[in-house]
């Protein structure tokens, strides 16, 4: 710090002030938005039911599995679990052996060293060989919060999504990510998935079944369609009641199954409407906002336009402060459709 | 396990034919093949030769037997030789090692275990195989299983720092099914590996990291055999065979030399090549 000449962070976008508070905000009426679970303590959860469920089943981490969660696991099968210390290279390289024994081994820390740091062992050990290992990382995108830029990973999905061979799940919520961790079970593959720090409200139905491959339309809107991931669902939903006062029908898809994406449900969405907003807590490069793209401009092309992390690192702070300081607000999202709809 | 010869003469004998077998293999798939690492395929043969046809348990006609010793070949640019002595075992036919690096064939520039039976990981990009290996390992354990697995690697392969992460957690885990094996030709791409990057004292350090060290001329195929006999009594901790050999051993104009670590042999020195190992004898 004290470099006042700091050019690139934190940026200066044209934000709109104030709005409603993202993942604070539970004023949202959709099924459950009262319940908020951050969606690594669901994992730890769903990770204690499936061990008990299948014996085959082995949890690594790098030093951090009082915040990944997976410690409930560790507690319960302390013979199945492995702490590799801090060295994600190895955890990931051991997490691939077990695999070619026939184990079903998760493999997590966070999101910014699970995949930045192991990347070429994920690569050319997982990927390349096609090995059955599930990539669990927390503390993805800027609610990592206080602890700043070195550990936000904004560039996670890109990096897994690039790789043949690999699954790339992010859930908007607890009940989902539950569903995610007994779904990549029954799937052989590699699979990455990409959970948070912070609280999130319930945004998905009670009866939801996630499907890999399969995205979630909340509502087809006439005017405007939203994709979202993660945290950004629950936004996405207050972005689109704000503009239903408005008169603008904005619909909201959850495409938790970032790879394979839901092709299907995206024409749907982008032939229902000329405009497409893509929403993540992630780098605009590489991610979502990219996937969209790169099919709809082959398949179909709208107008599309990416909210999310514009090329700049994150930094400290609360996390519903940066989500604001980001423009990772259904404010945002709401002059975002506006302006592009000329509304 | 191929057929055991009687007495420990014969079996030594059969070993270094077969070493010279795979040795002649190599150099001709890598001569069709017009590029591939001549000088660490040569290196290891005789280390890896003691392992295919003596001392693991393997059955080639069924890979994935869930008993067998496993081999990861970390250094995976010696492809040519995991080939040879897979075909040479009957996982496939030998006319395919004159399909190495060609279009559509299994027999990838560097090993993929997606594309051929008996490669138990693809590797190529070096330092992994050692977290791999330890990851069997603790599997293997877990199973109840007795199964041994072995992990070959380069001298300059050992300067990535996962190795090291490796060294560690194989020794914290306690893996005694495991062993190690360092193909220490002294030499790496860019030339011999204390110019490089000084990686001396390496029996030191691998002892300071927990694990029982056997160092042997890795050309002497008694002296293999009995390191791998002494790496399967030790308990508690992992073994490594610190393993002095000579780069592009048994052709003398390859011998030691930092130029033939990653170029095949012209049709020329393949004849020469041929004549000094004895082919056809
Ligand atoms: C991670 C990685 N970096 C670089 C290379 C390129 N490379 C292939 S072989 C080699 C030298 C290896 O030397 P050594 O381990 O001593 O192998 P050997 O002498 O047995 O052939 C290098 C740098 C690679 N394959 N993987
Ligand atoms: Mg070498």
């Amino acid at each position: 710090m004290g470099n006042k000449e700091q050019k690139t962070n934190p940026p200066s976008p044209p934000f709109t002030k104030g709005g409603s508070g993202g993942i604070t905000n539970s004023k949202l009426k959709t099924p459950n938005s009262e319940l908020k679970i951050a969606t690594r303590d669901a994992y730890g959860e769903a990770l204690l039911e499936l061990g008990k469920k299948r014996n085959d089943v082995v949890v690594l981490d790098a030093d951090l599995s009082c915040s990944t969660k997976t410690i409930k696991f560790a507690k319960l099968f302390p013979e199945r679990f492995f702490n590799m210390g801090v060295a994600e290279q190895d955890m990931i390289g051991t997490a691939s052996g077990l695999s070619l024994t026939g184990k079903l081994p998760f493999a997590s820390t966070f999101a910014v060293f699970e995949t930045g740091r192991a990347w070429d062992q994920i690569r050319q050990t997982i990927c390349y060989s096609n090995l059955n290992v599930k990539l669990v990382a927390t503390h993805s995108g800027i609610t990592v919060g206080e602890d700043g830029a070195s550990h936000q990973a904004l560039e996670d999905v890109a990096l897994m999504r690039v790789l043949a061979n690999m699954t790339v799940i992010v859930p908007a919520d607890g009940n989902e990510t539950k569903q995610v961790v007994h779904a990549i079970a029954d799937y052989y593959g590699p699979v990455y998935v990409r959970l948070g720090r912070s609280k999130v409200p319930s945004v998905m139905p009670d009866d939801y079944q996630f499907q890999r491959g399969k995205a979630y339309t909340f509502h087809t809107g006439k005017d405007v369609n939203i994709v979202a991931m993660g945290i950004m669902v629950s936004i996405a939903l207050d972005a689109a009641k704000i503009l239903k006062q408005d008169g603008i029908d904005a619909g909201v898809i959850n495409m938790s199954s970032v790879k394979p994406l839901d092709h299907e449900q995206l024409l749907n969405a982008a032939k229902a409407c000329g405009l497409i907003i893509t929403a993540e807590e992630h780098s605009i490069i590489g991610g979502l906002g990219s996937a969209v793209s790169e099919f709809l401009s082959e398949k179909h092309p709208v107008q599309i336009i990416r909210v999310g992390i514009r090329d700049v690192f994150g930094c400290s702070g609360k996390p519903e402060e940066l989500l604001k300081l980001y423009g990772l607000t259904a404010d945002n999202i709401v002059k975002t459709i506006k302006d592009a709809l000329n509304r | 396990m191929t057929q055991t010869p009687i007495s420990t003469e014969e079996l030594i004998l059969f070993l270094k034919k077969q070493a010279k077998t795979v040795r002649i293999e190599i150099l001709k798939m890598l001569t069709i093949a017009g590029s591939g690492h001549t000088g660490g395929s040569l290196s290891a043969a005789d280390i890896v030769t003691a392992l295919y046809f003596y001392k693991m348990r393997h059955n080639p006609k069924d890979p994935h037997w869930r008993e067998r010793d496993r081999f990861i070949l970390s250094k995976g640019h010696a492809a040519p030789l995991l080939y040879t002595v897979l075909a040479l075992s009957g996982y496939f036919d030998m006319s395919l090692l004159t399909t190495l690096r060609k279009i559509g064939s299994p027999l990838q520039g560097h090993p993929s275990s997606t594309l051929l039976l008996g490669v138990e990981v693809s590797t190529g990009s070096l330092g992994q195989g050692l977290s791999i290996s330890n990851g069997i390992a603790i599997g293997l354990k877990m199973d109840g299983l007795s199964s041994r697995v072995y992990c070959l690697l380069g001298d300059g392969e050992i300067q990535e720092g996962q190795v090291w992460e490796a060294a560690m957690s194989a020794a914290h885990y306690r893996l005694d099914n495991l062993c190690a094996i360092i193909d220490n030709n002294g030499l790496q791409i860019d030339g011999h590996c204390h110019e490089v990057m000084a990686i001396e004292p390496i029996r030191e350090k691998w002892k300071a990291f927990g694990w029982h060290v056997i160092e042997i001329n890795g050309h002497d195929m008694e002296a293999i055999l009995s390191a791998l006999h002494a790496a399967e009594k030790v308990q508690g901790k992992p073994s490594l065979i610190l393993a002095h050999t000579v780069k592009g051993k048994g052709v003398s104009i390859f011998e030691g030399k930092v130029e033939y670590h990653g170029i095949a042999p012209t049709q020329e020195e393949l004849e020469k090549a041929l004549k000094e190992l004895g082919d056809g004898e």
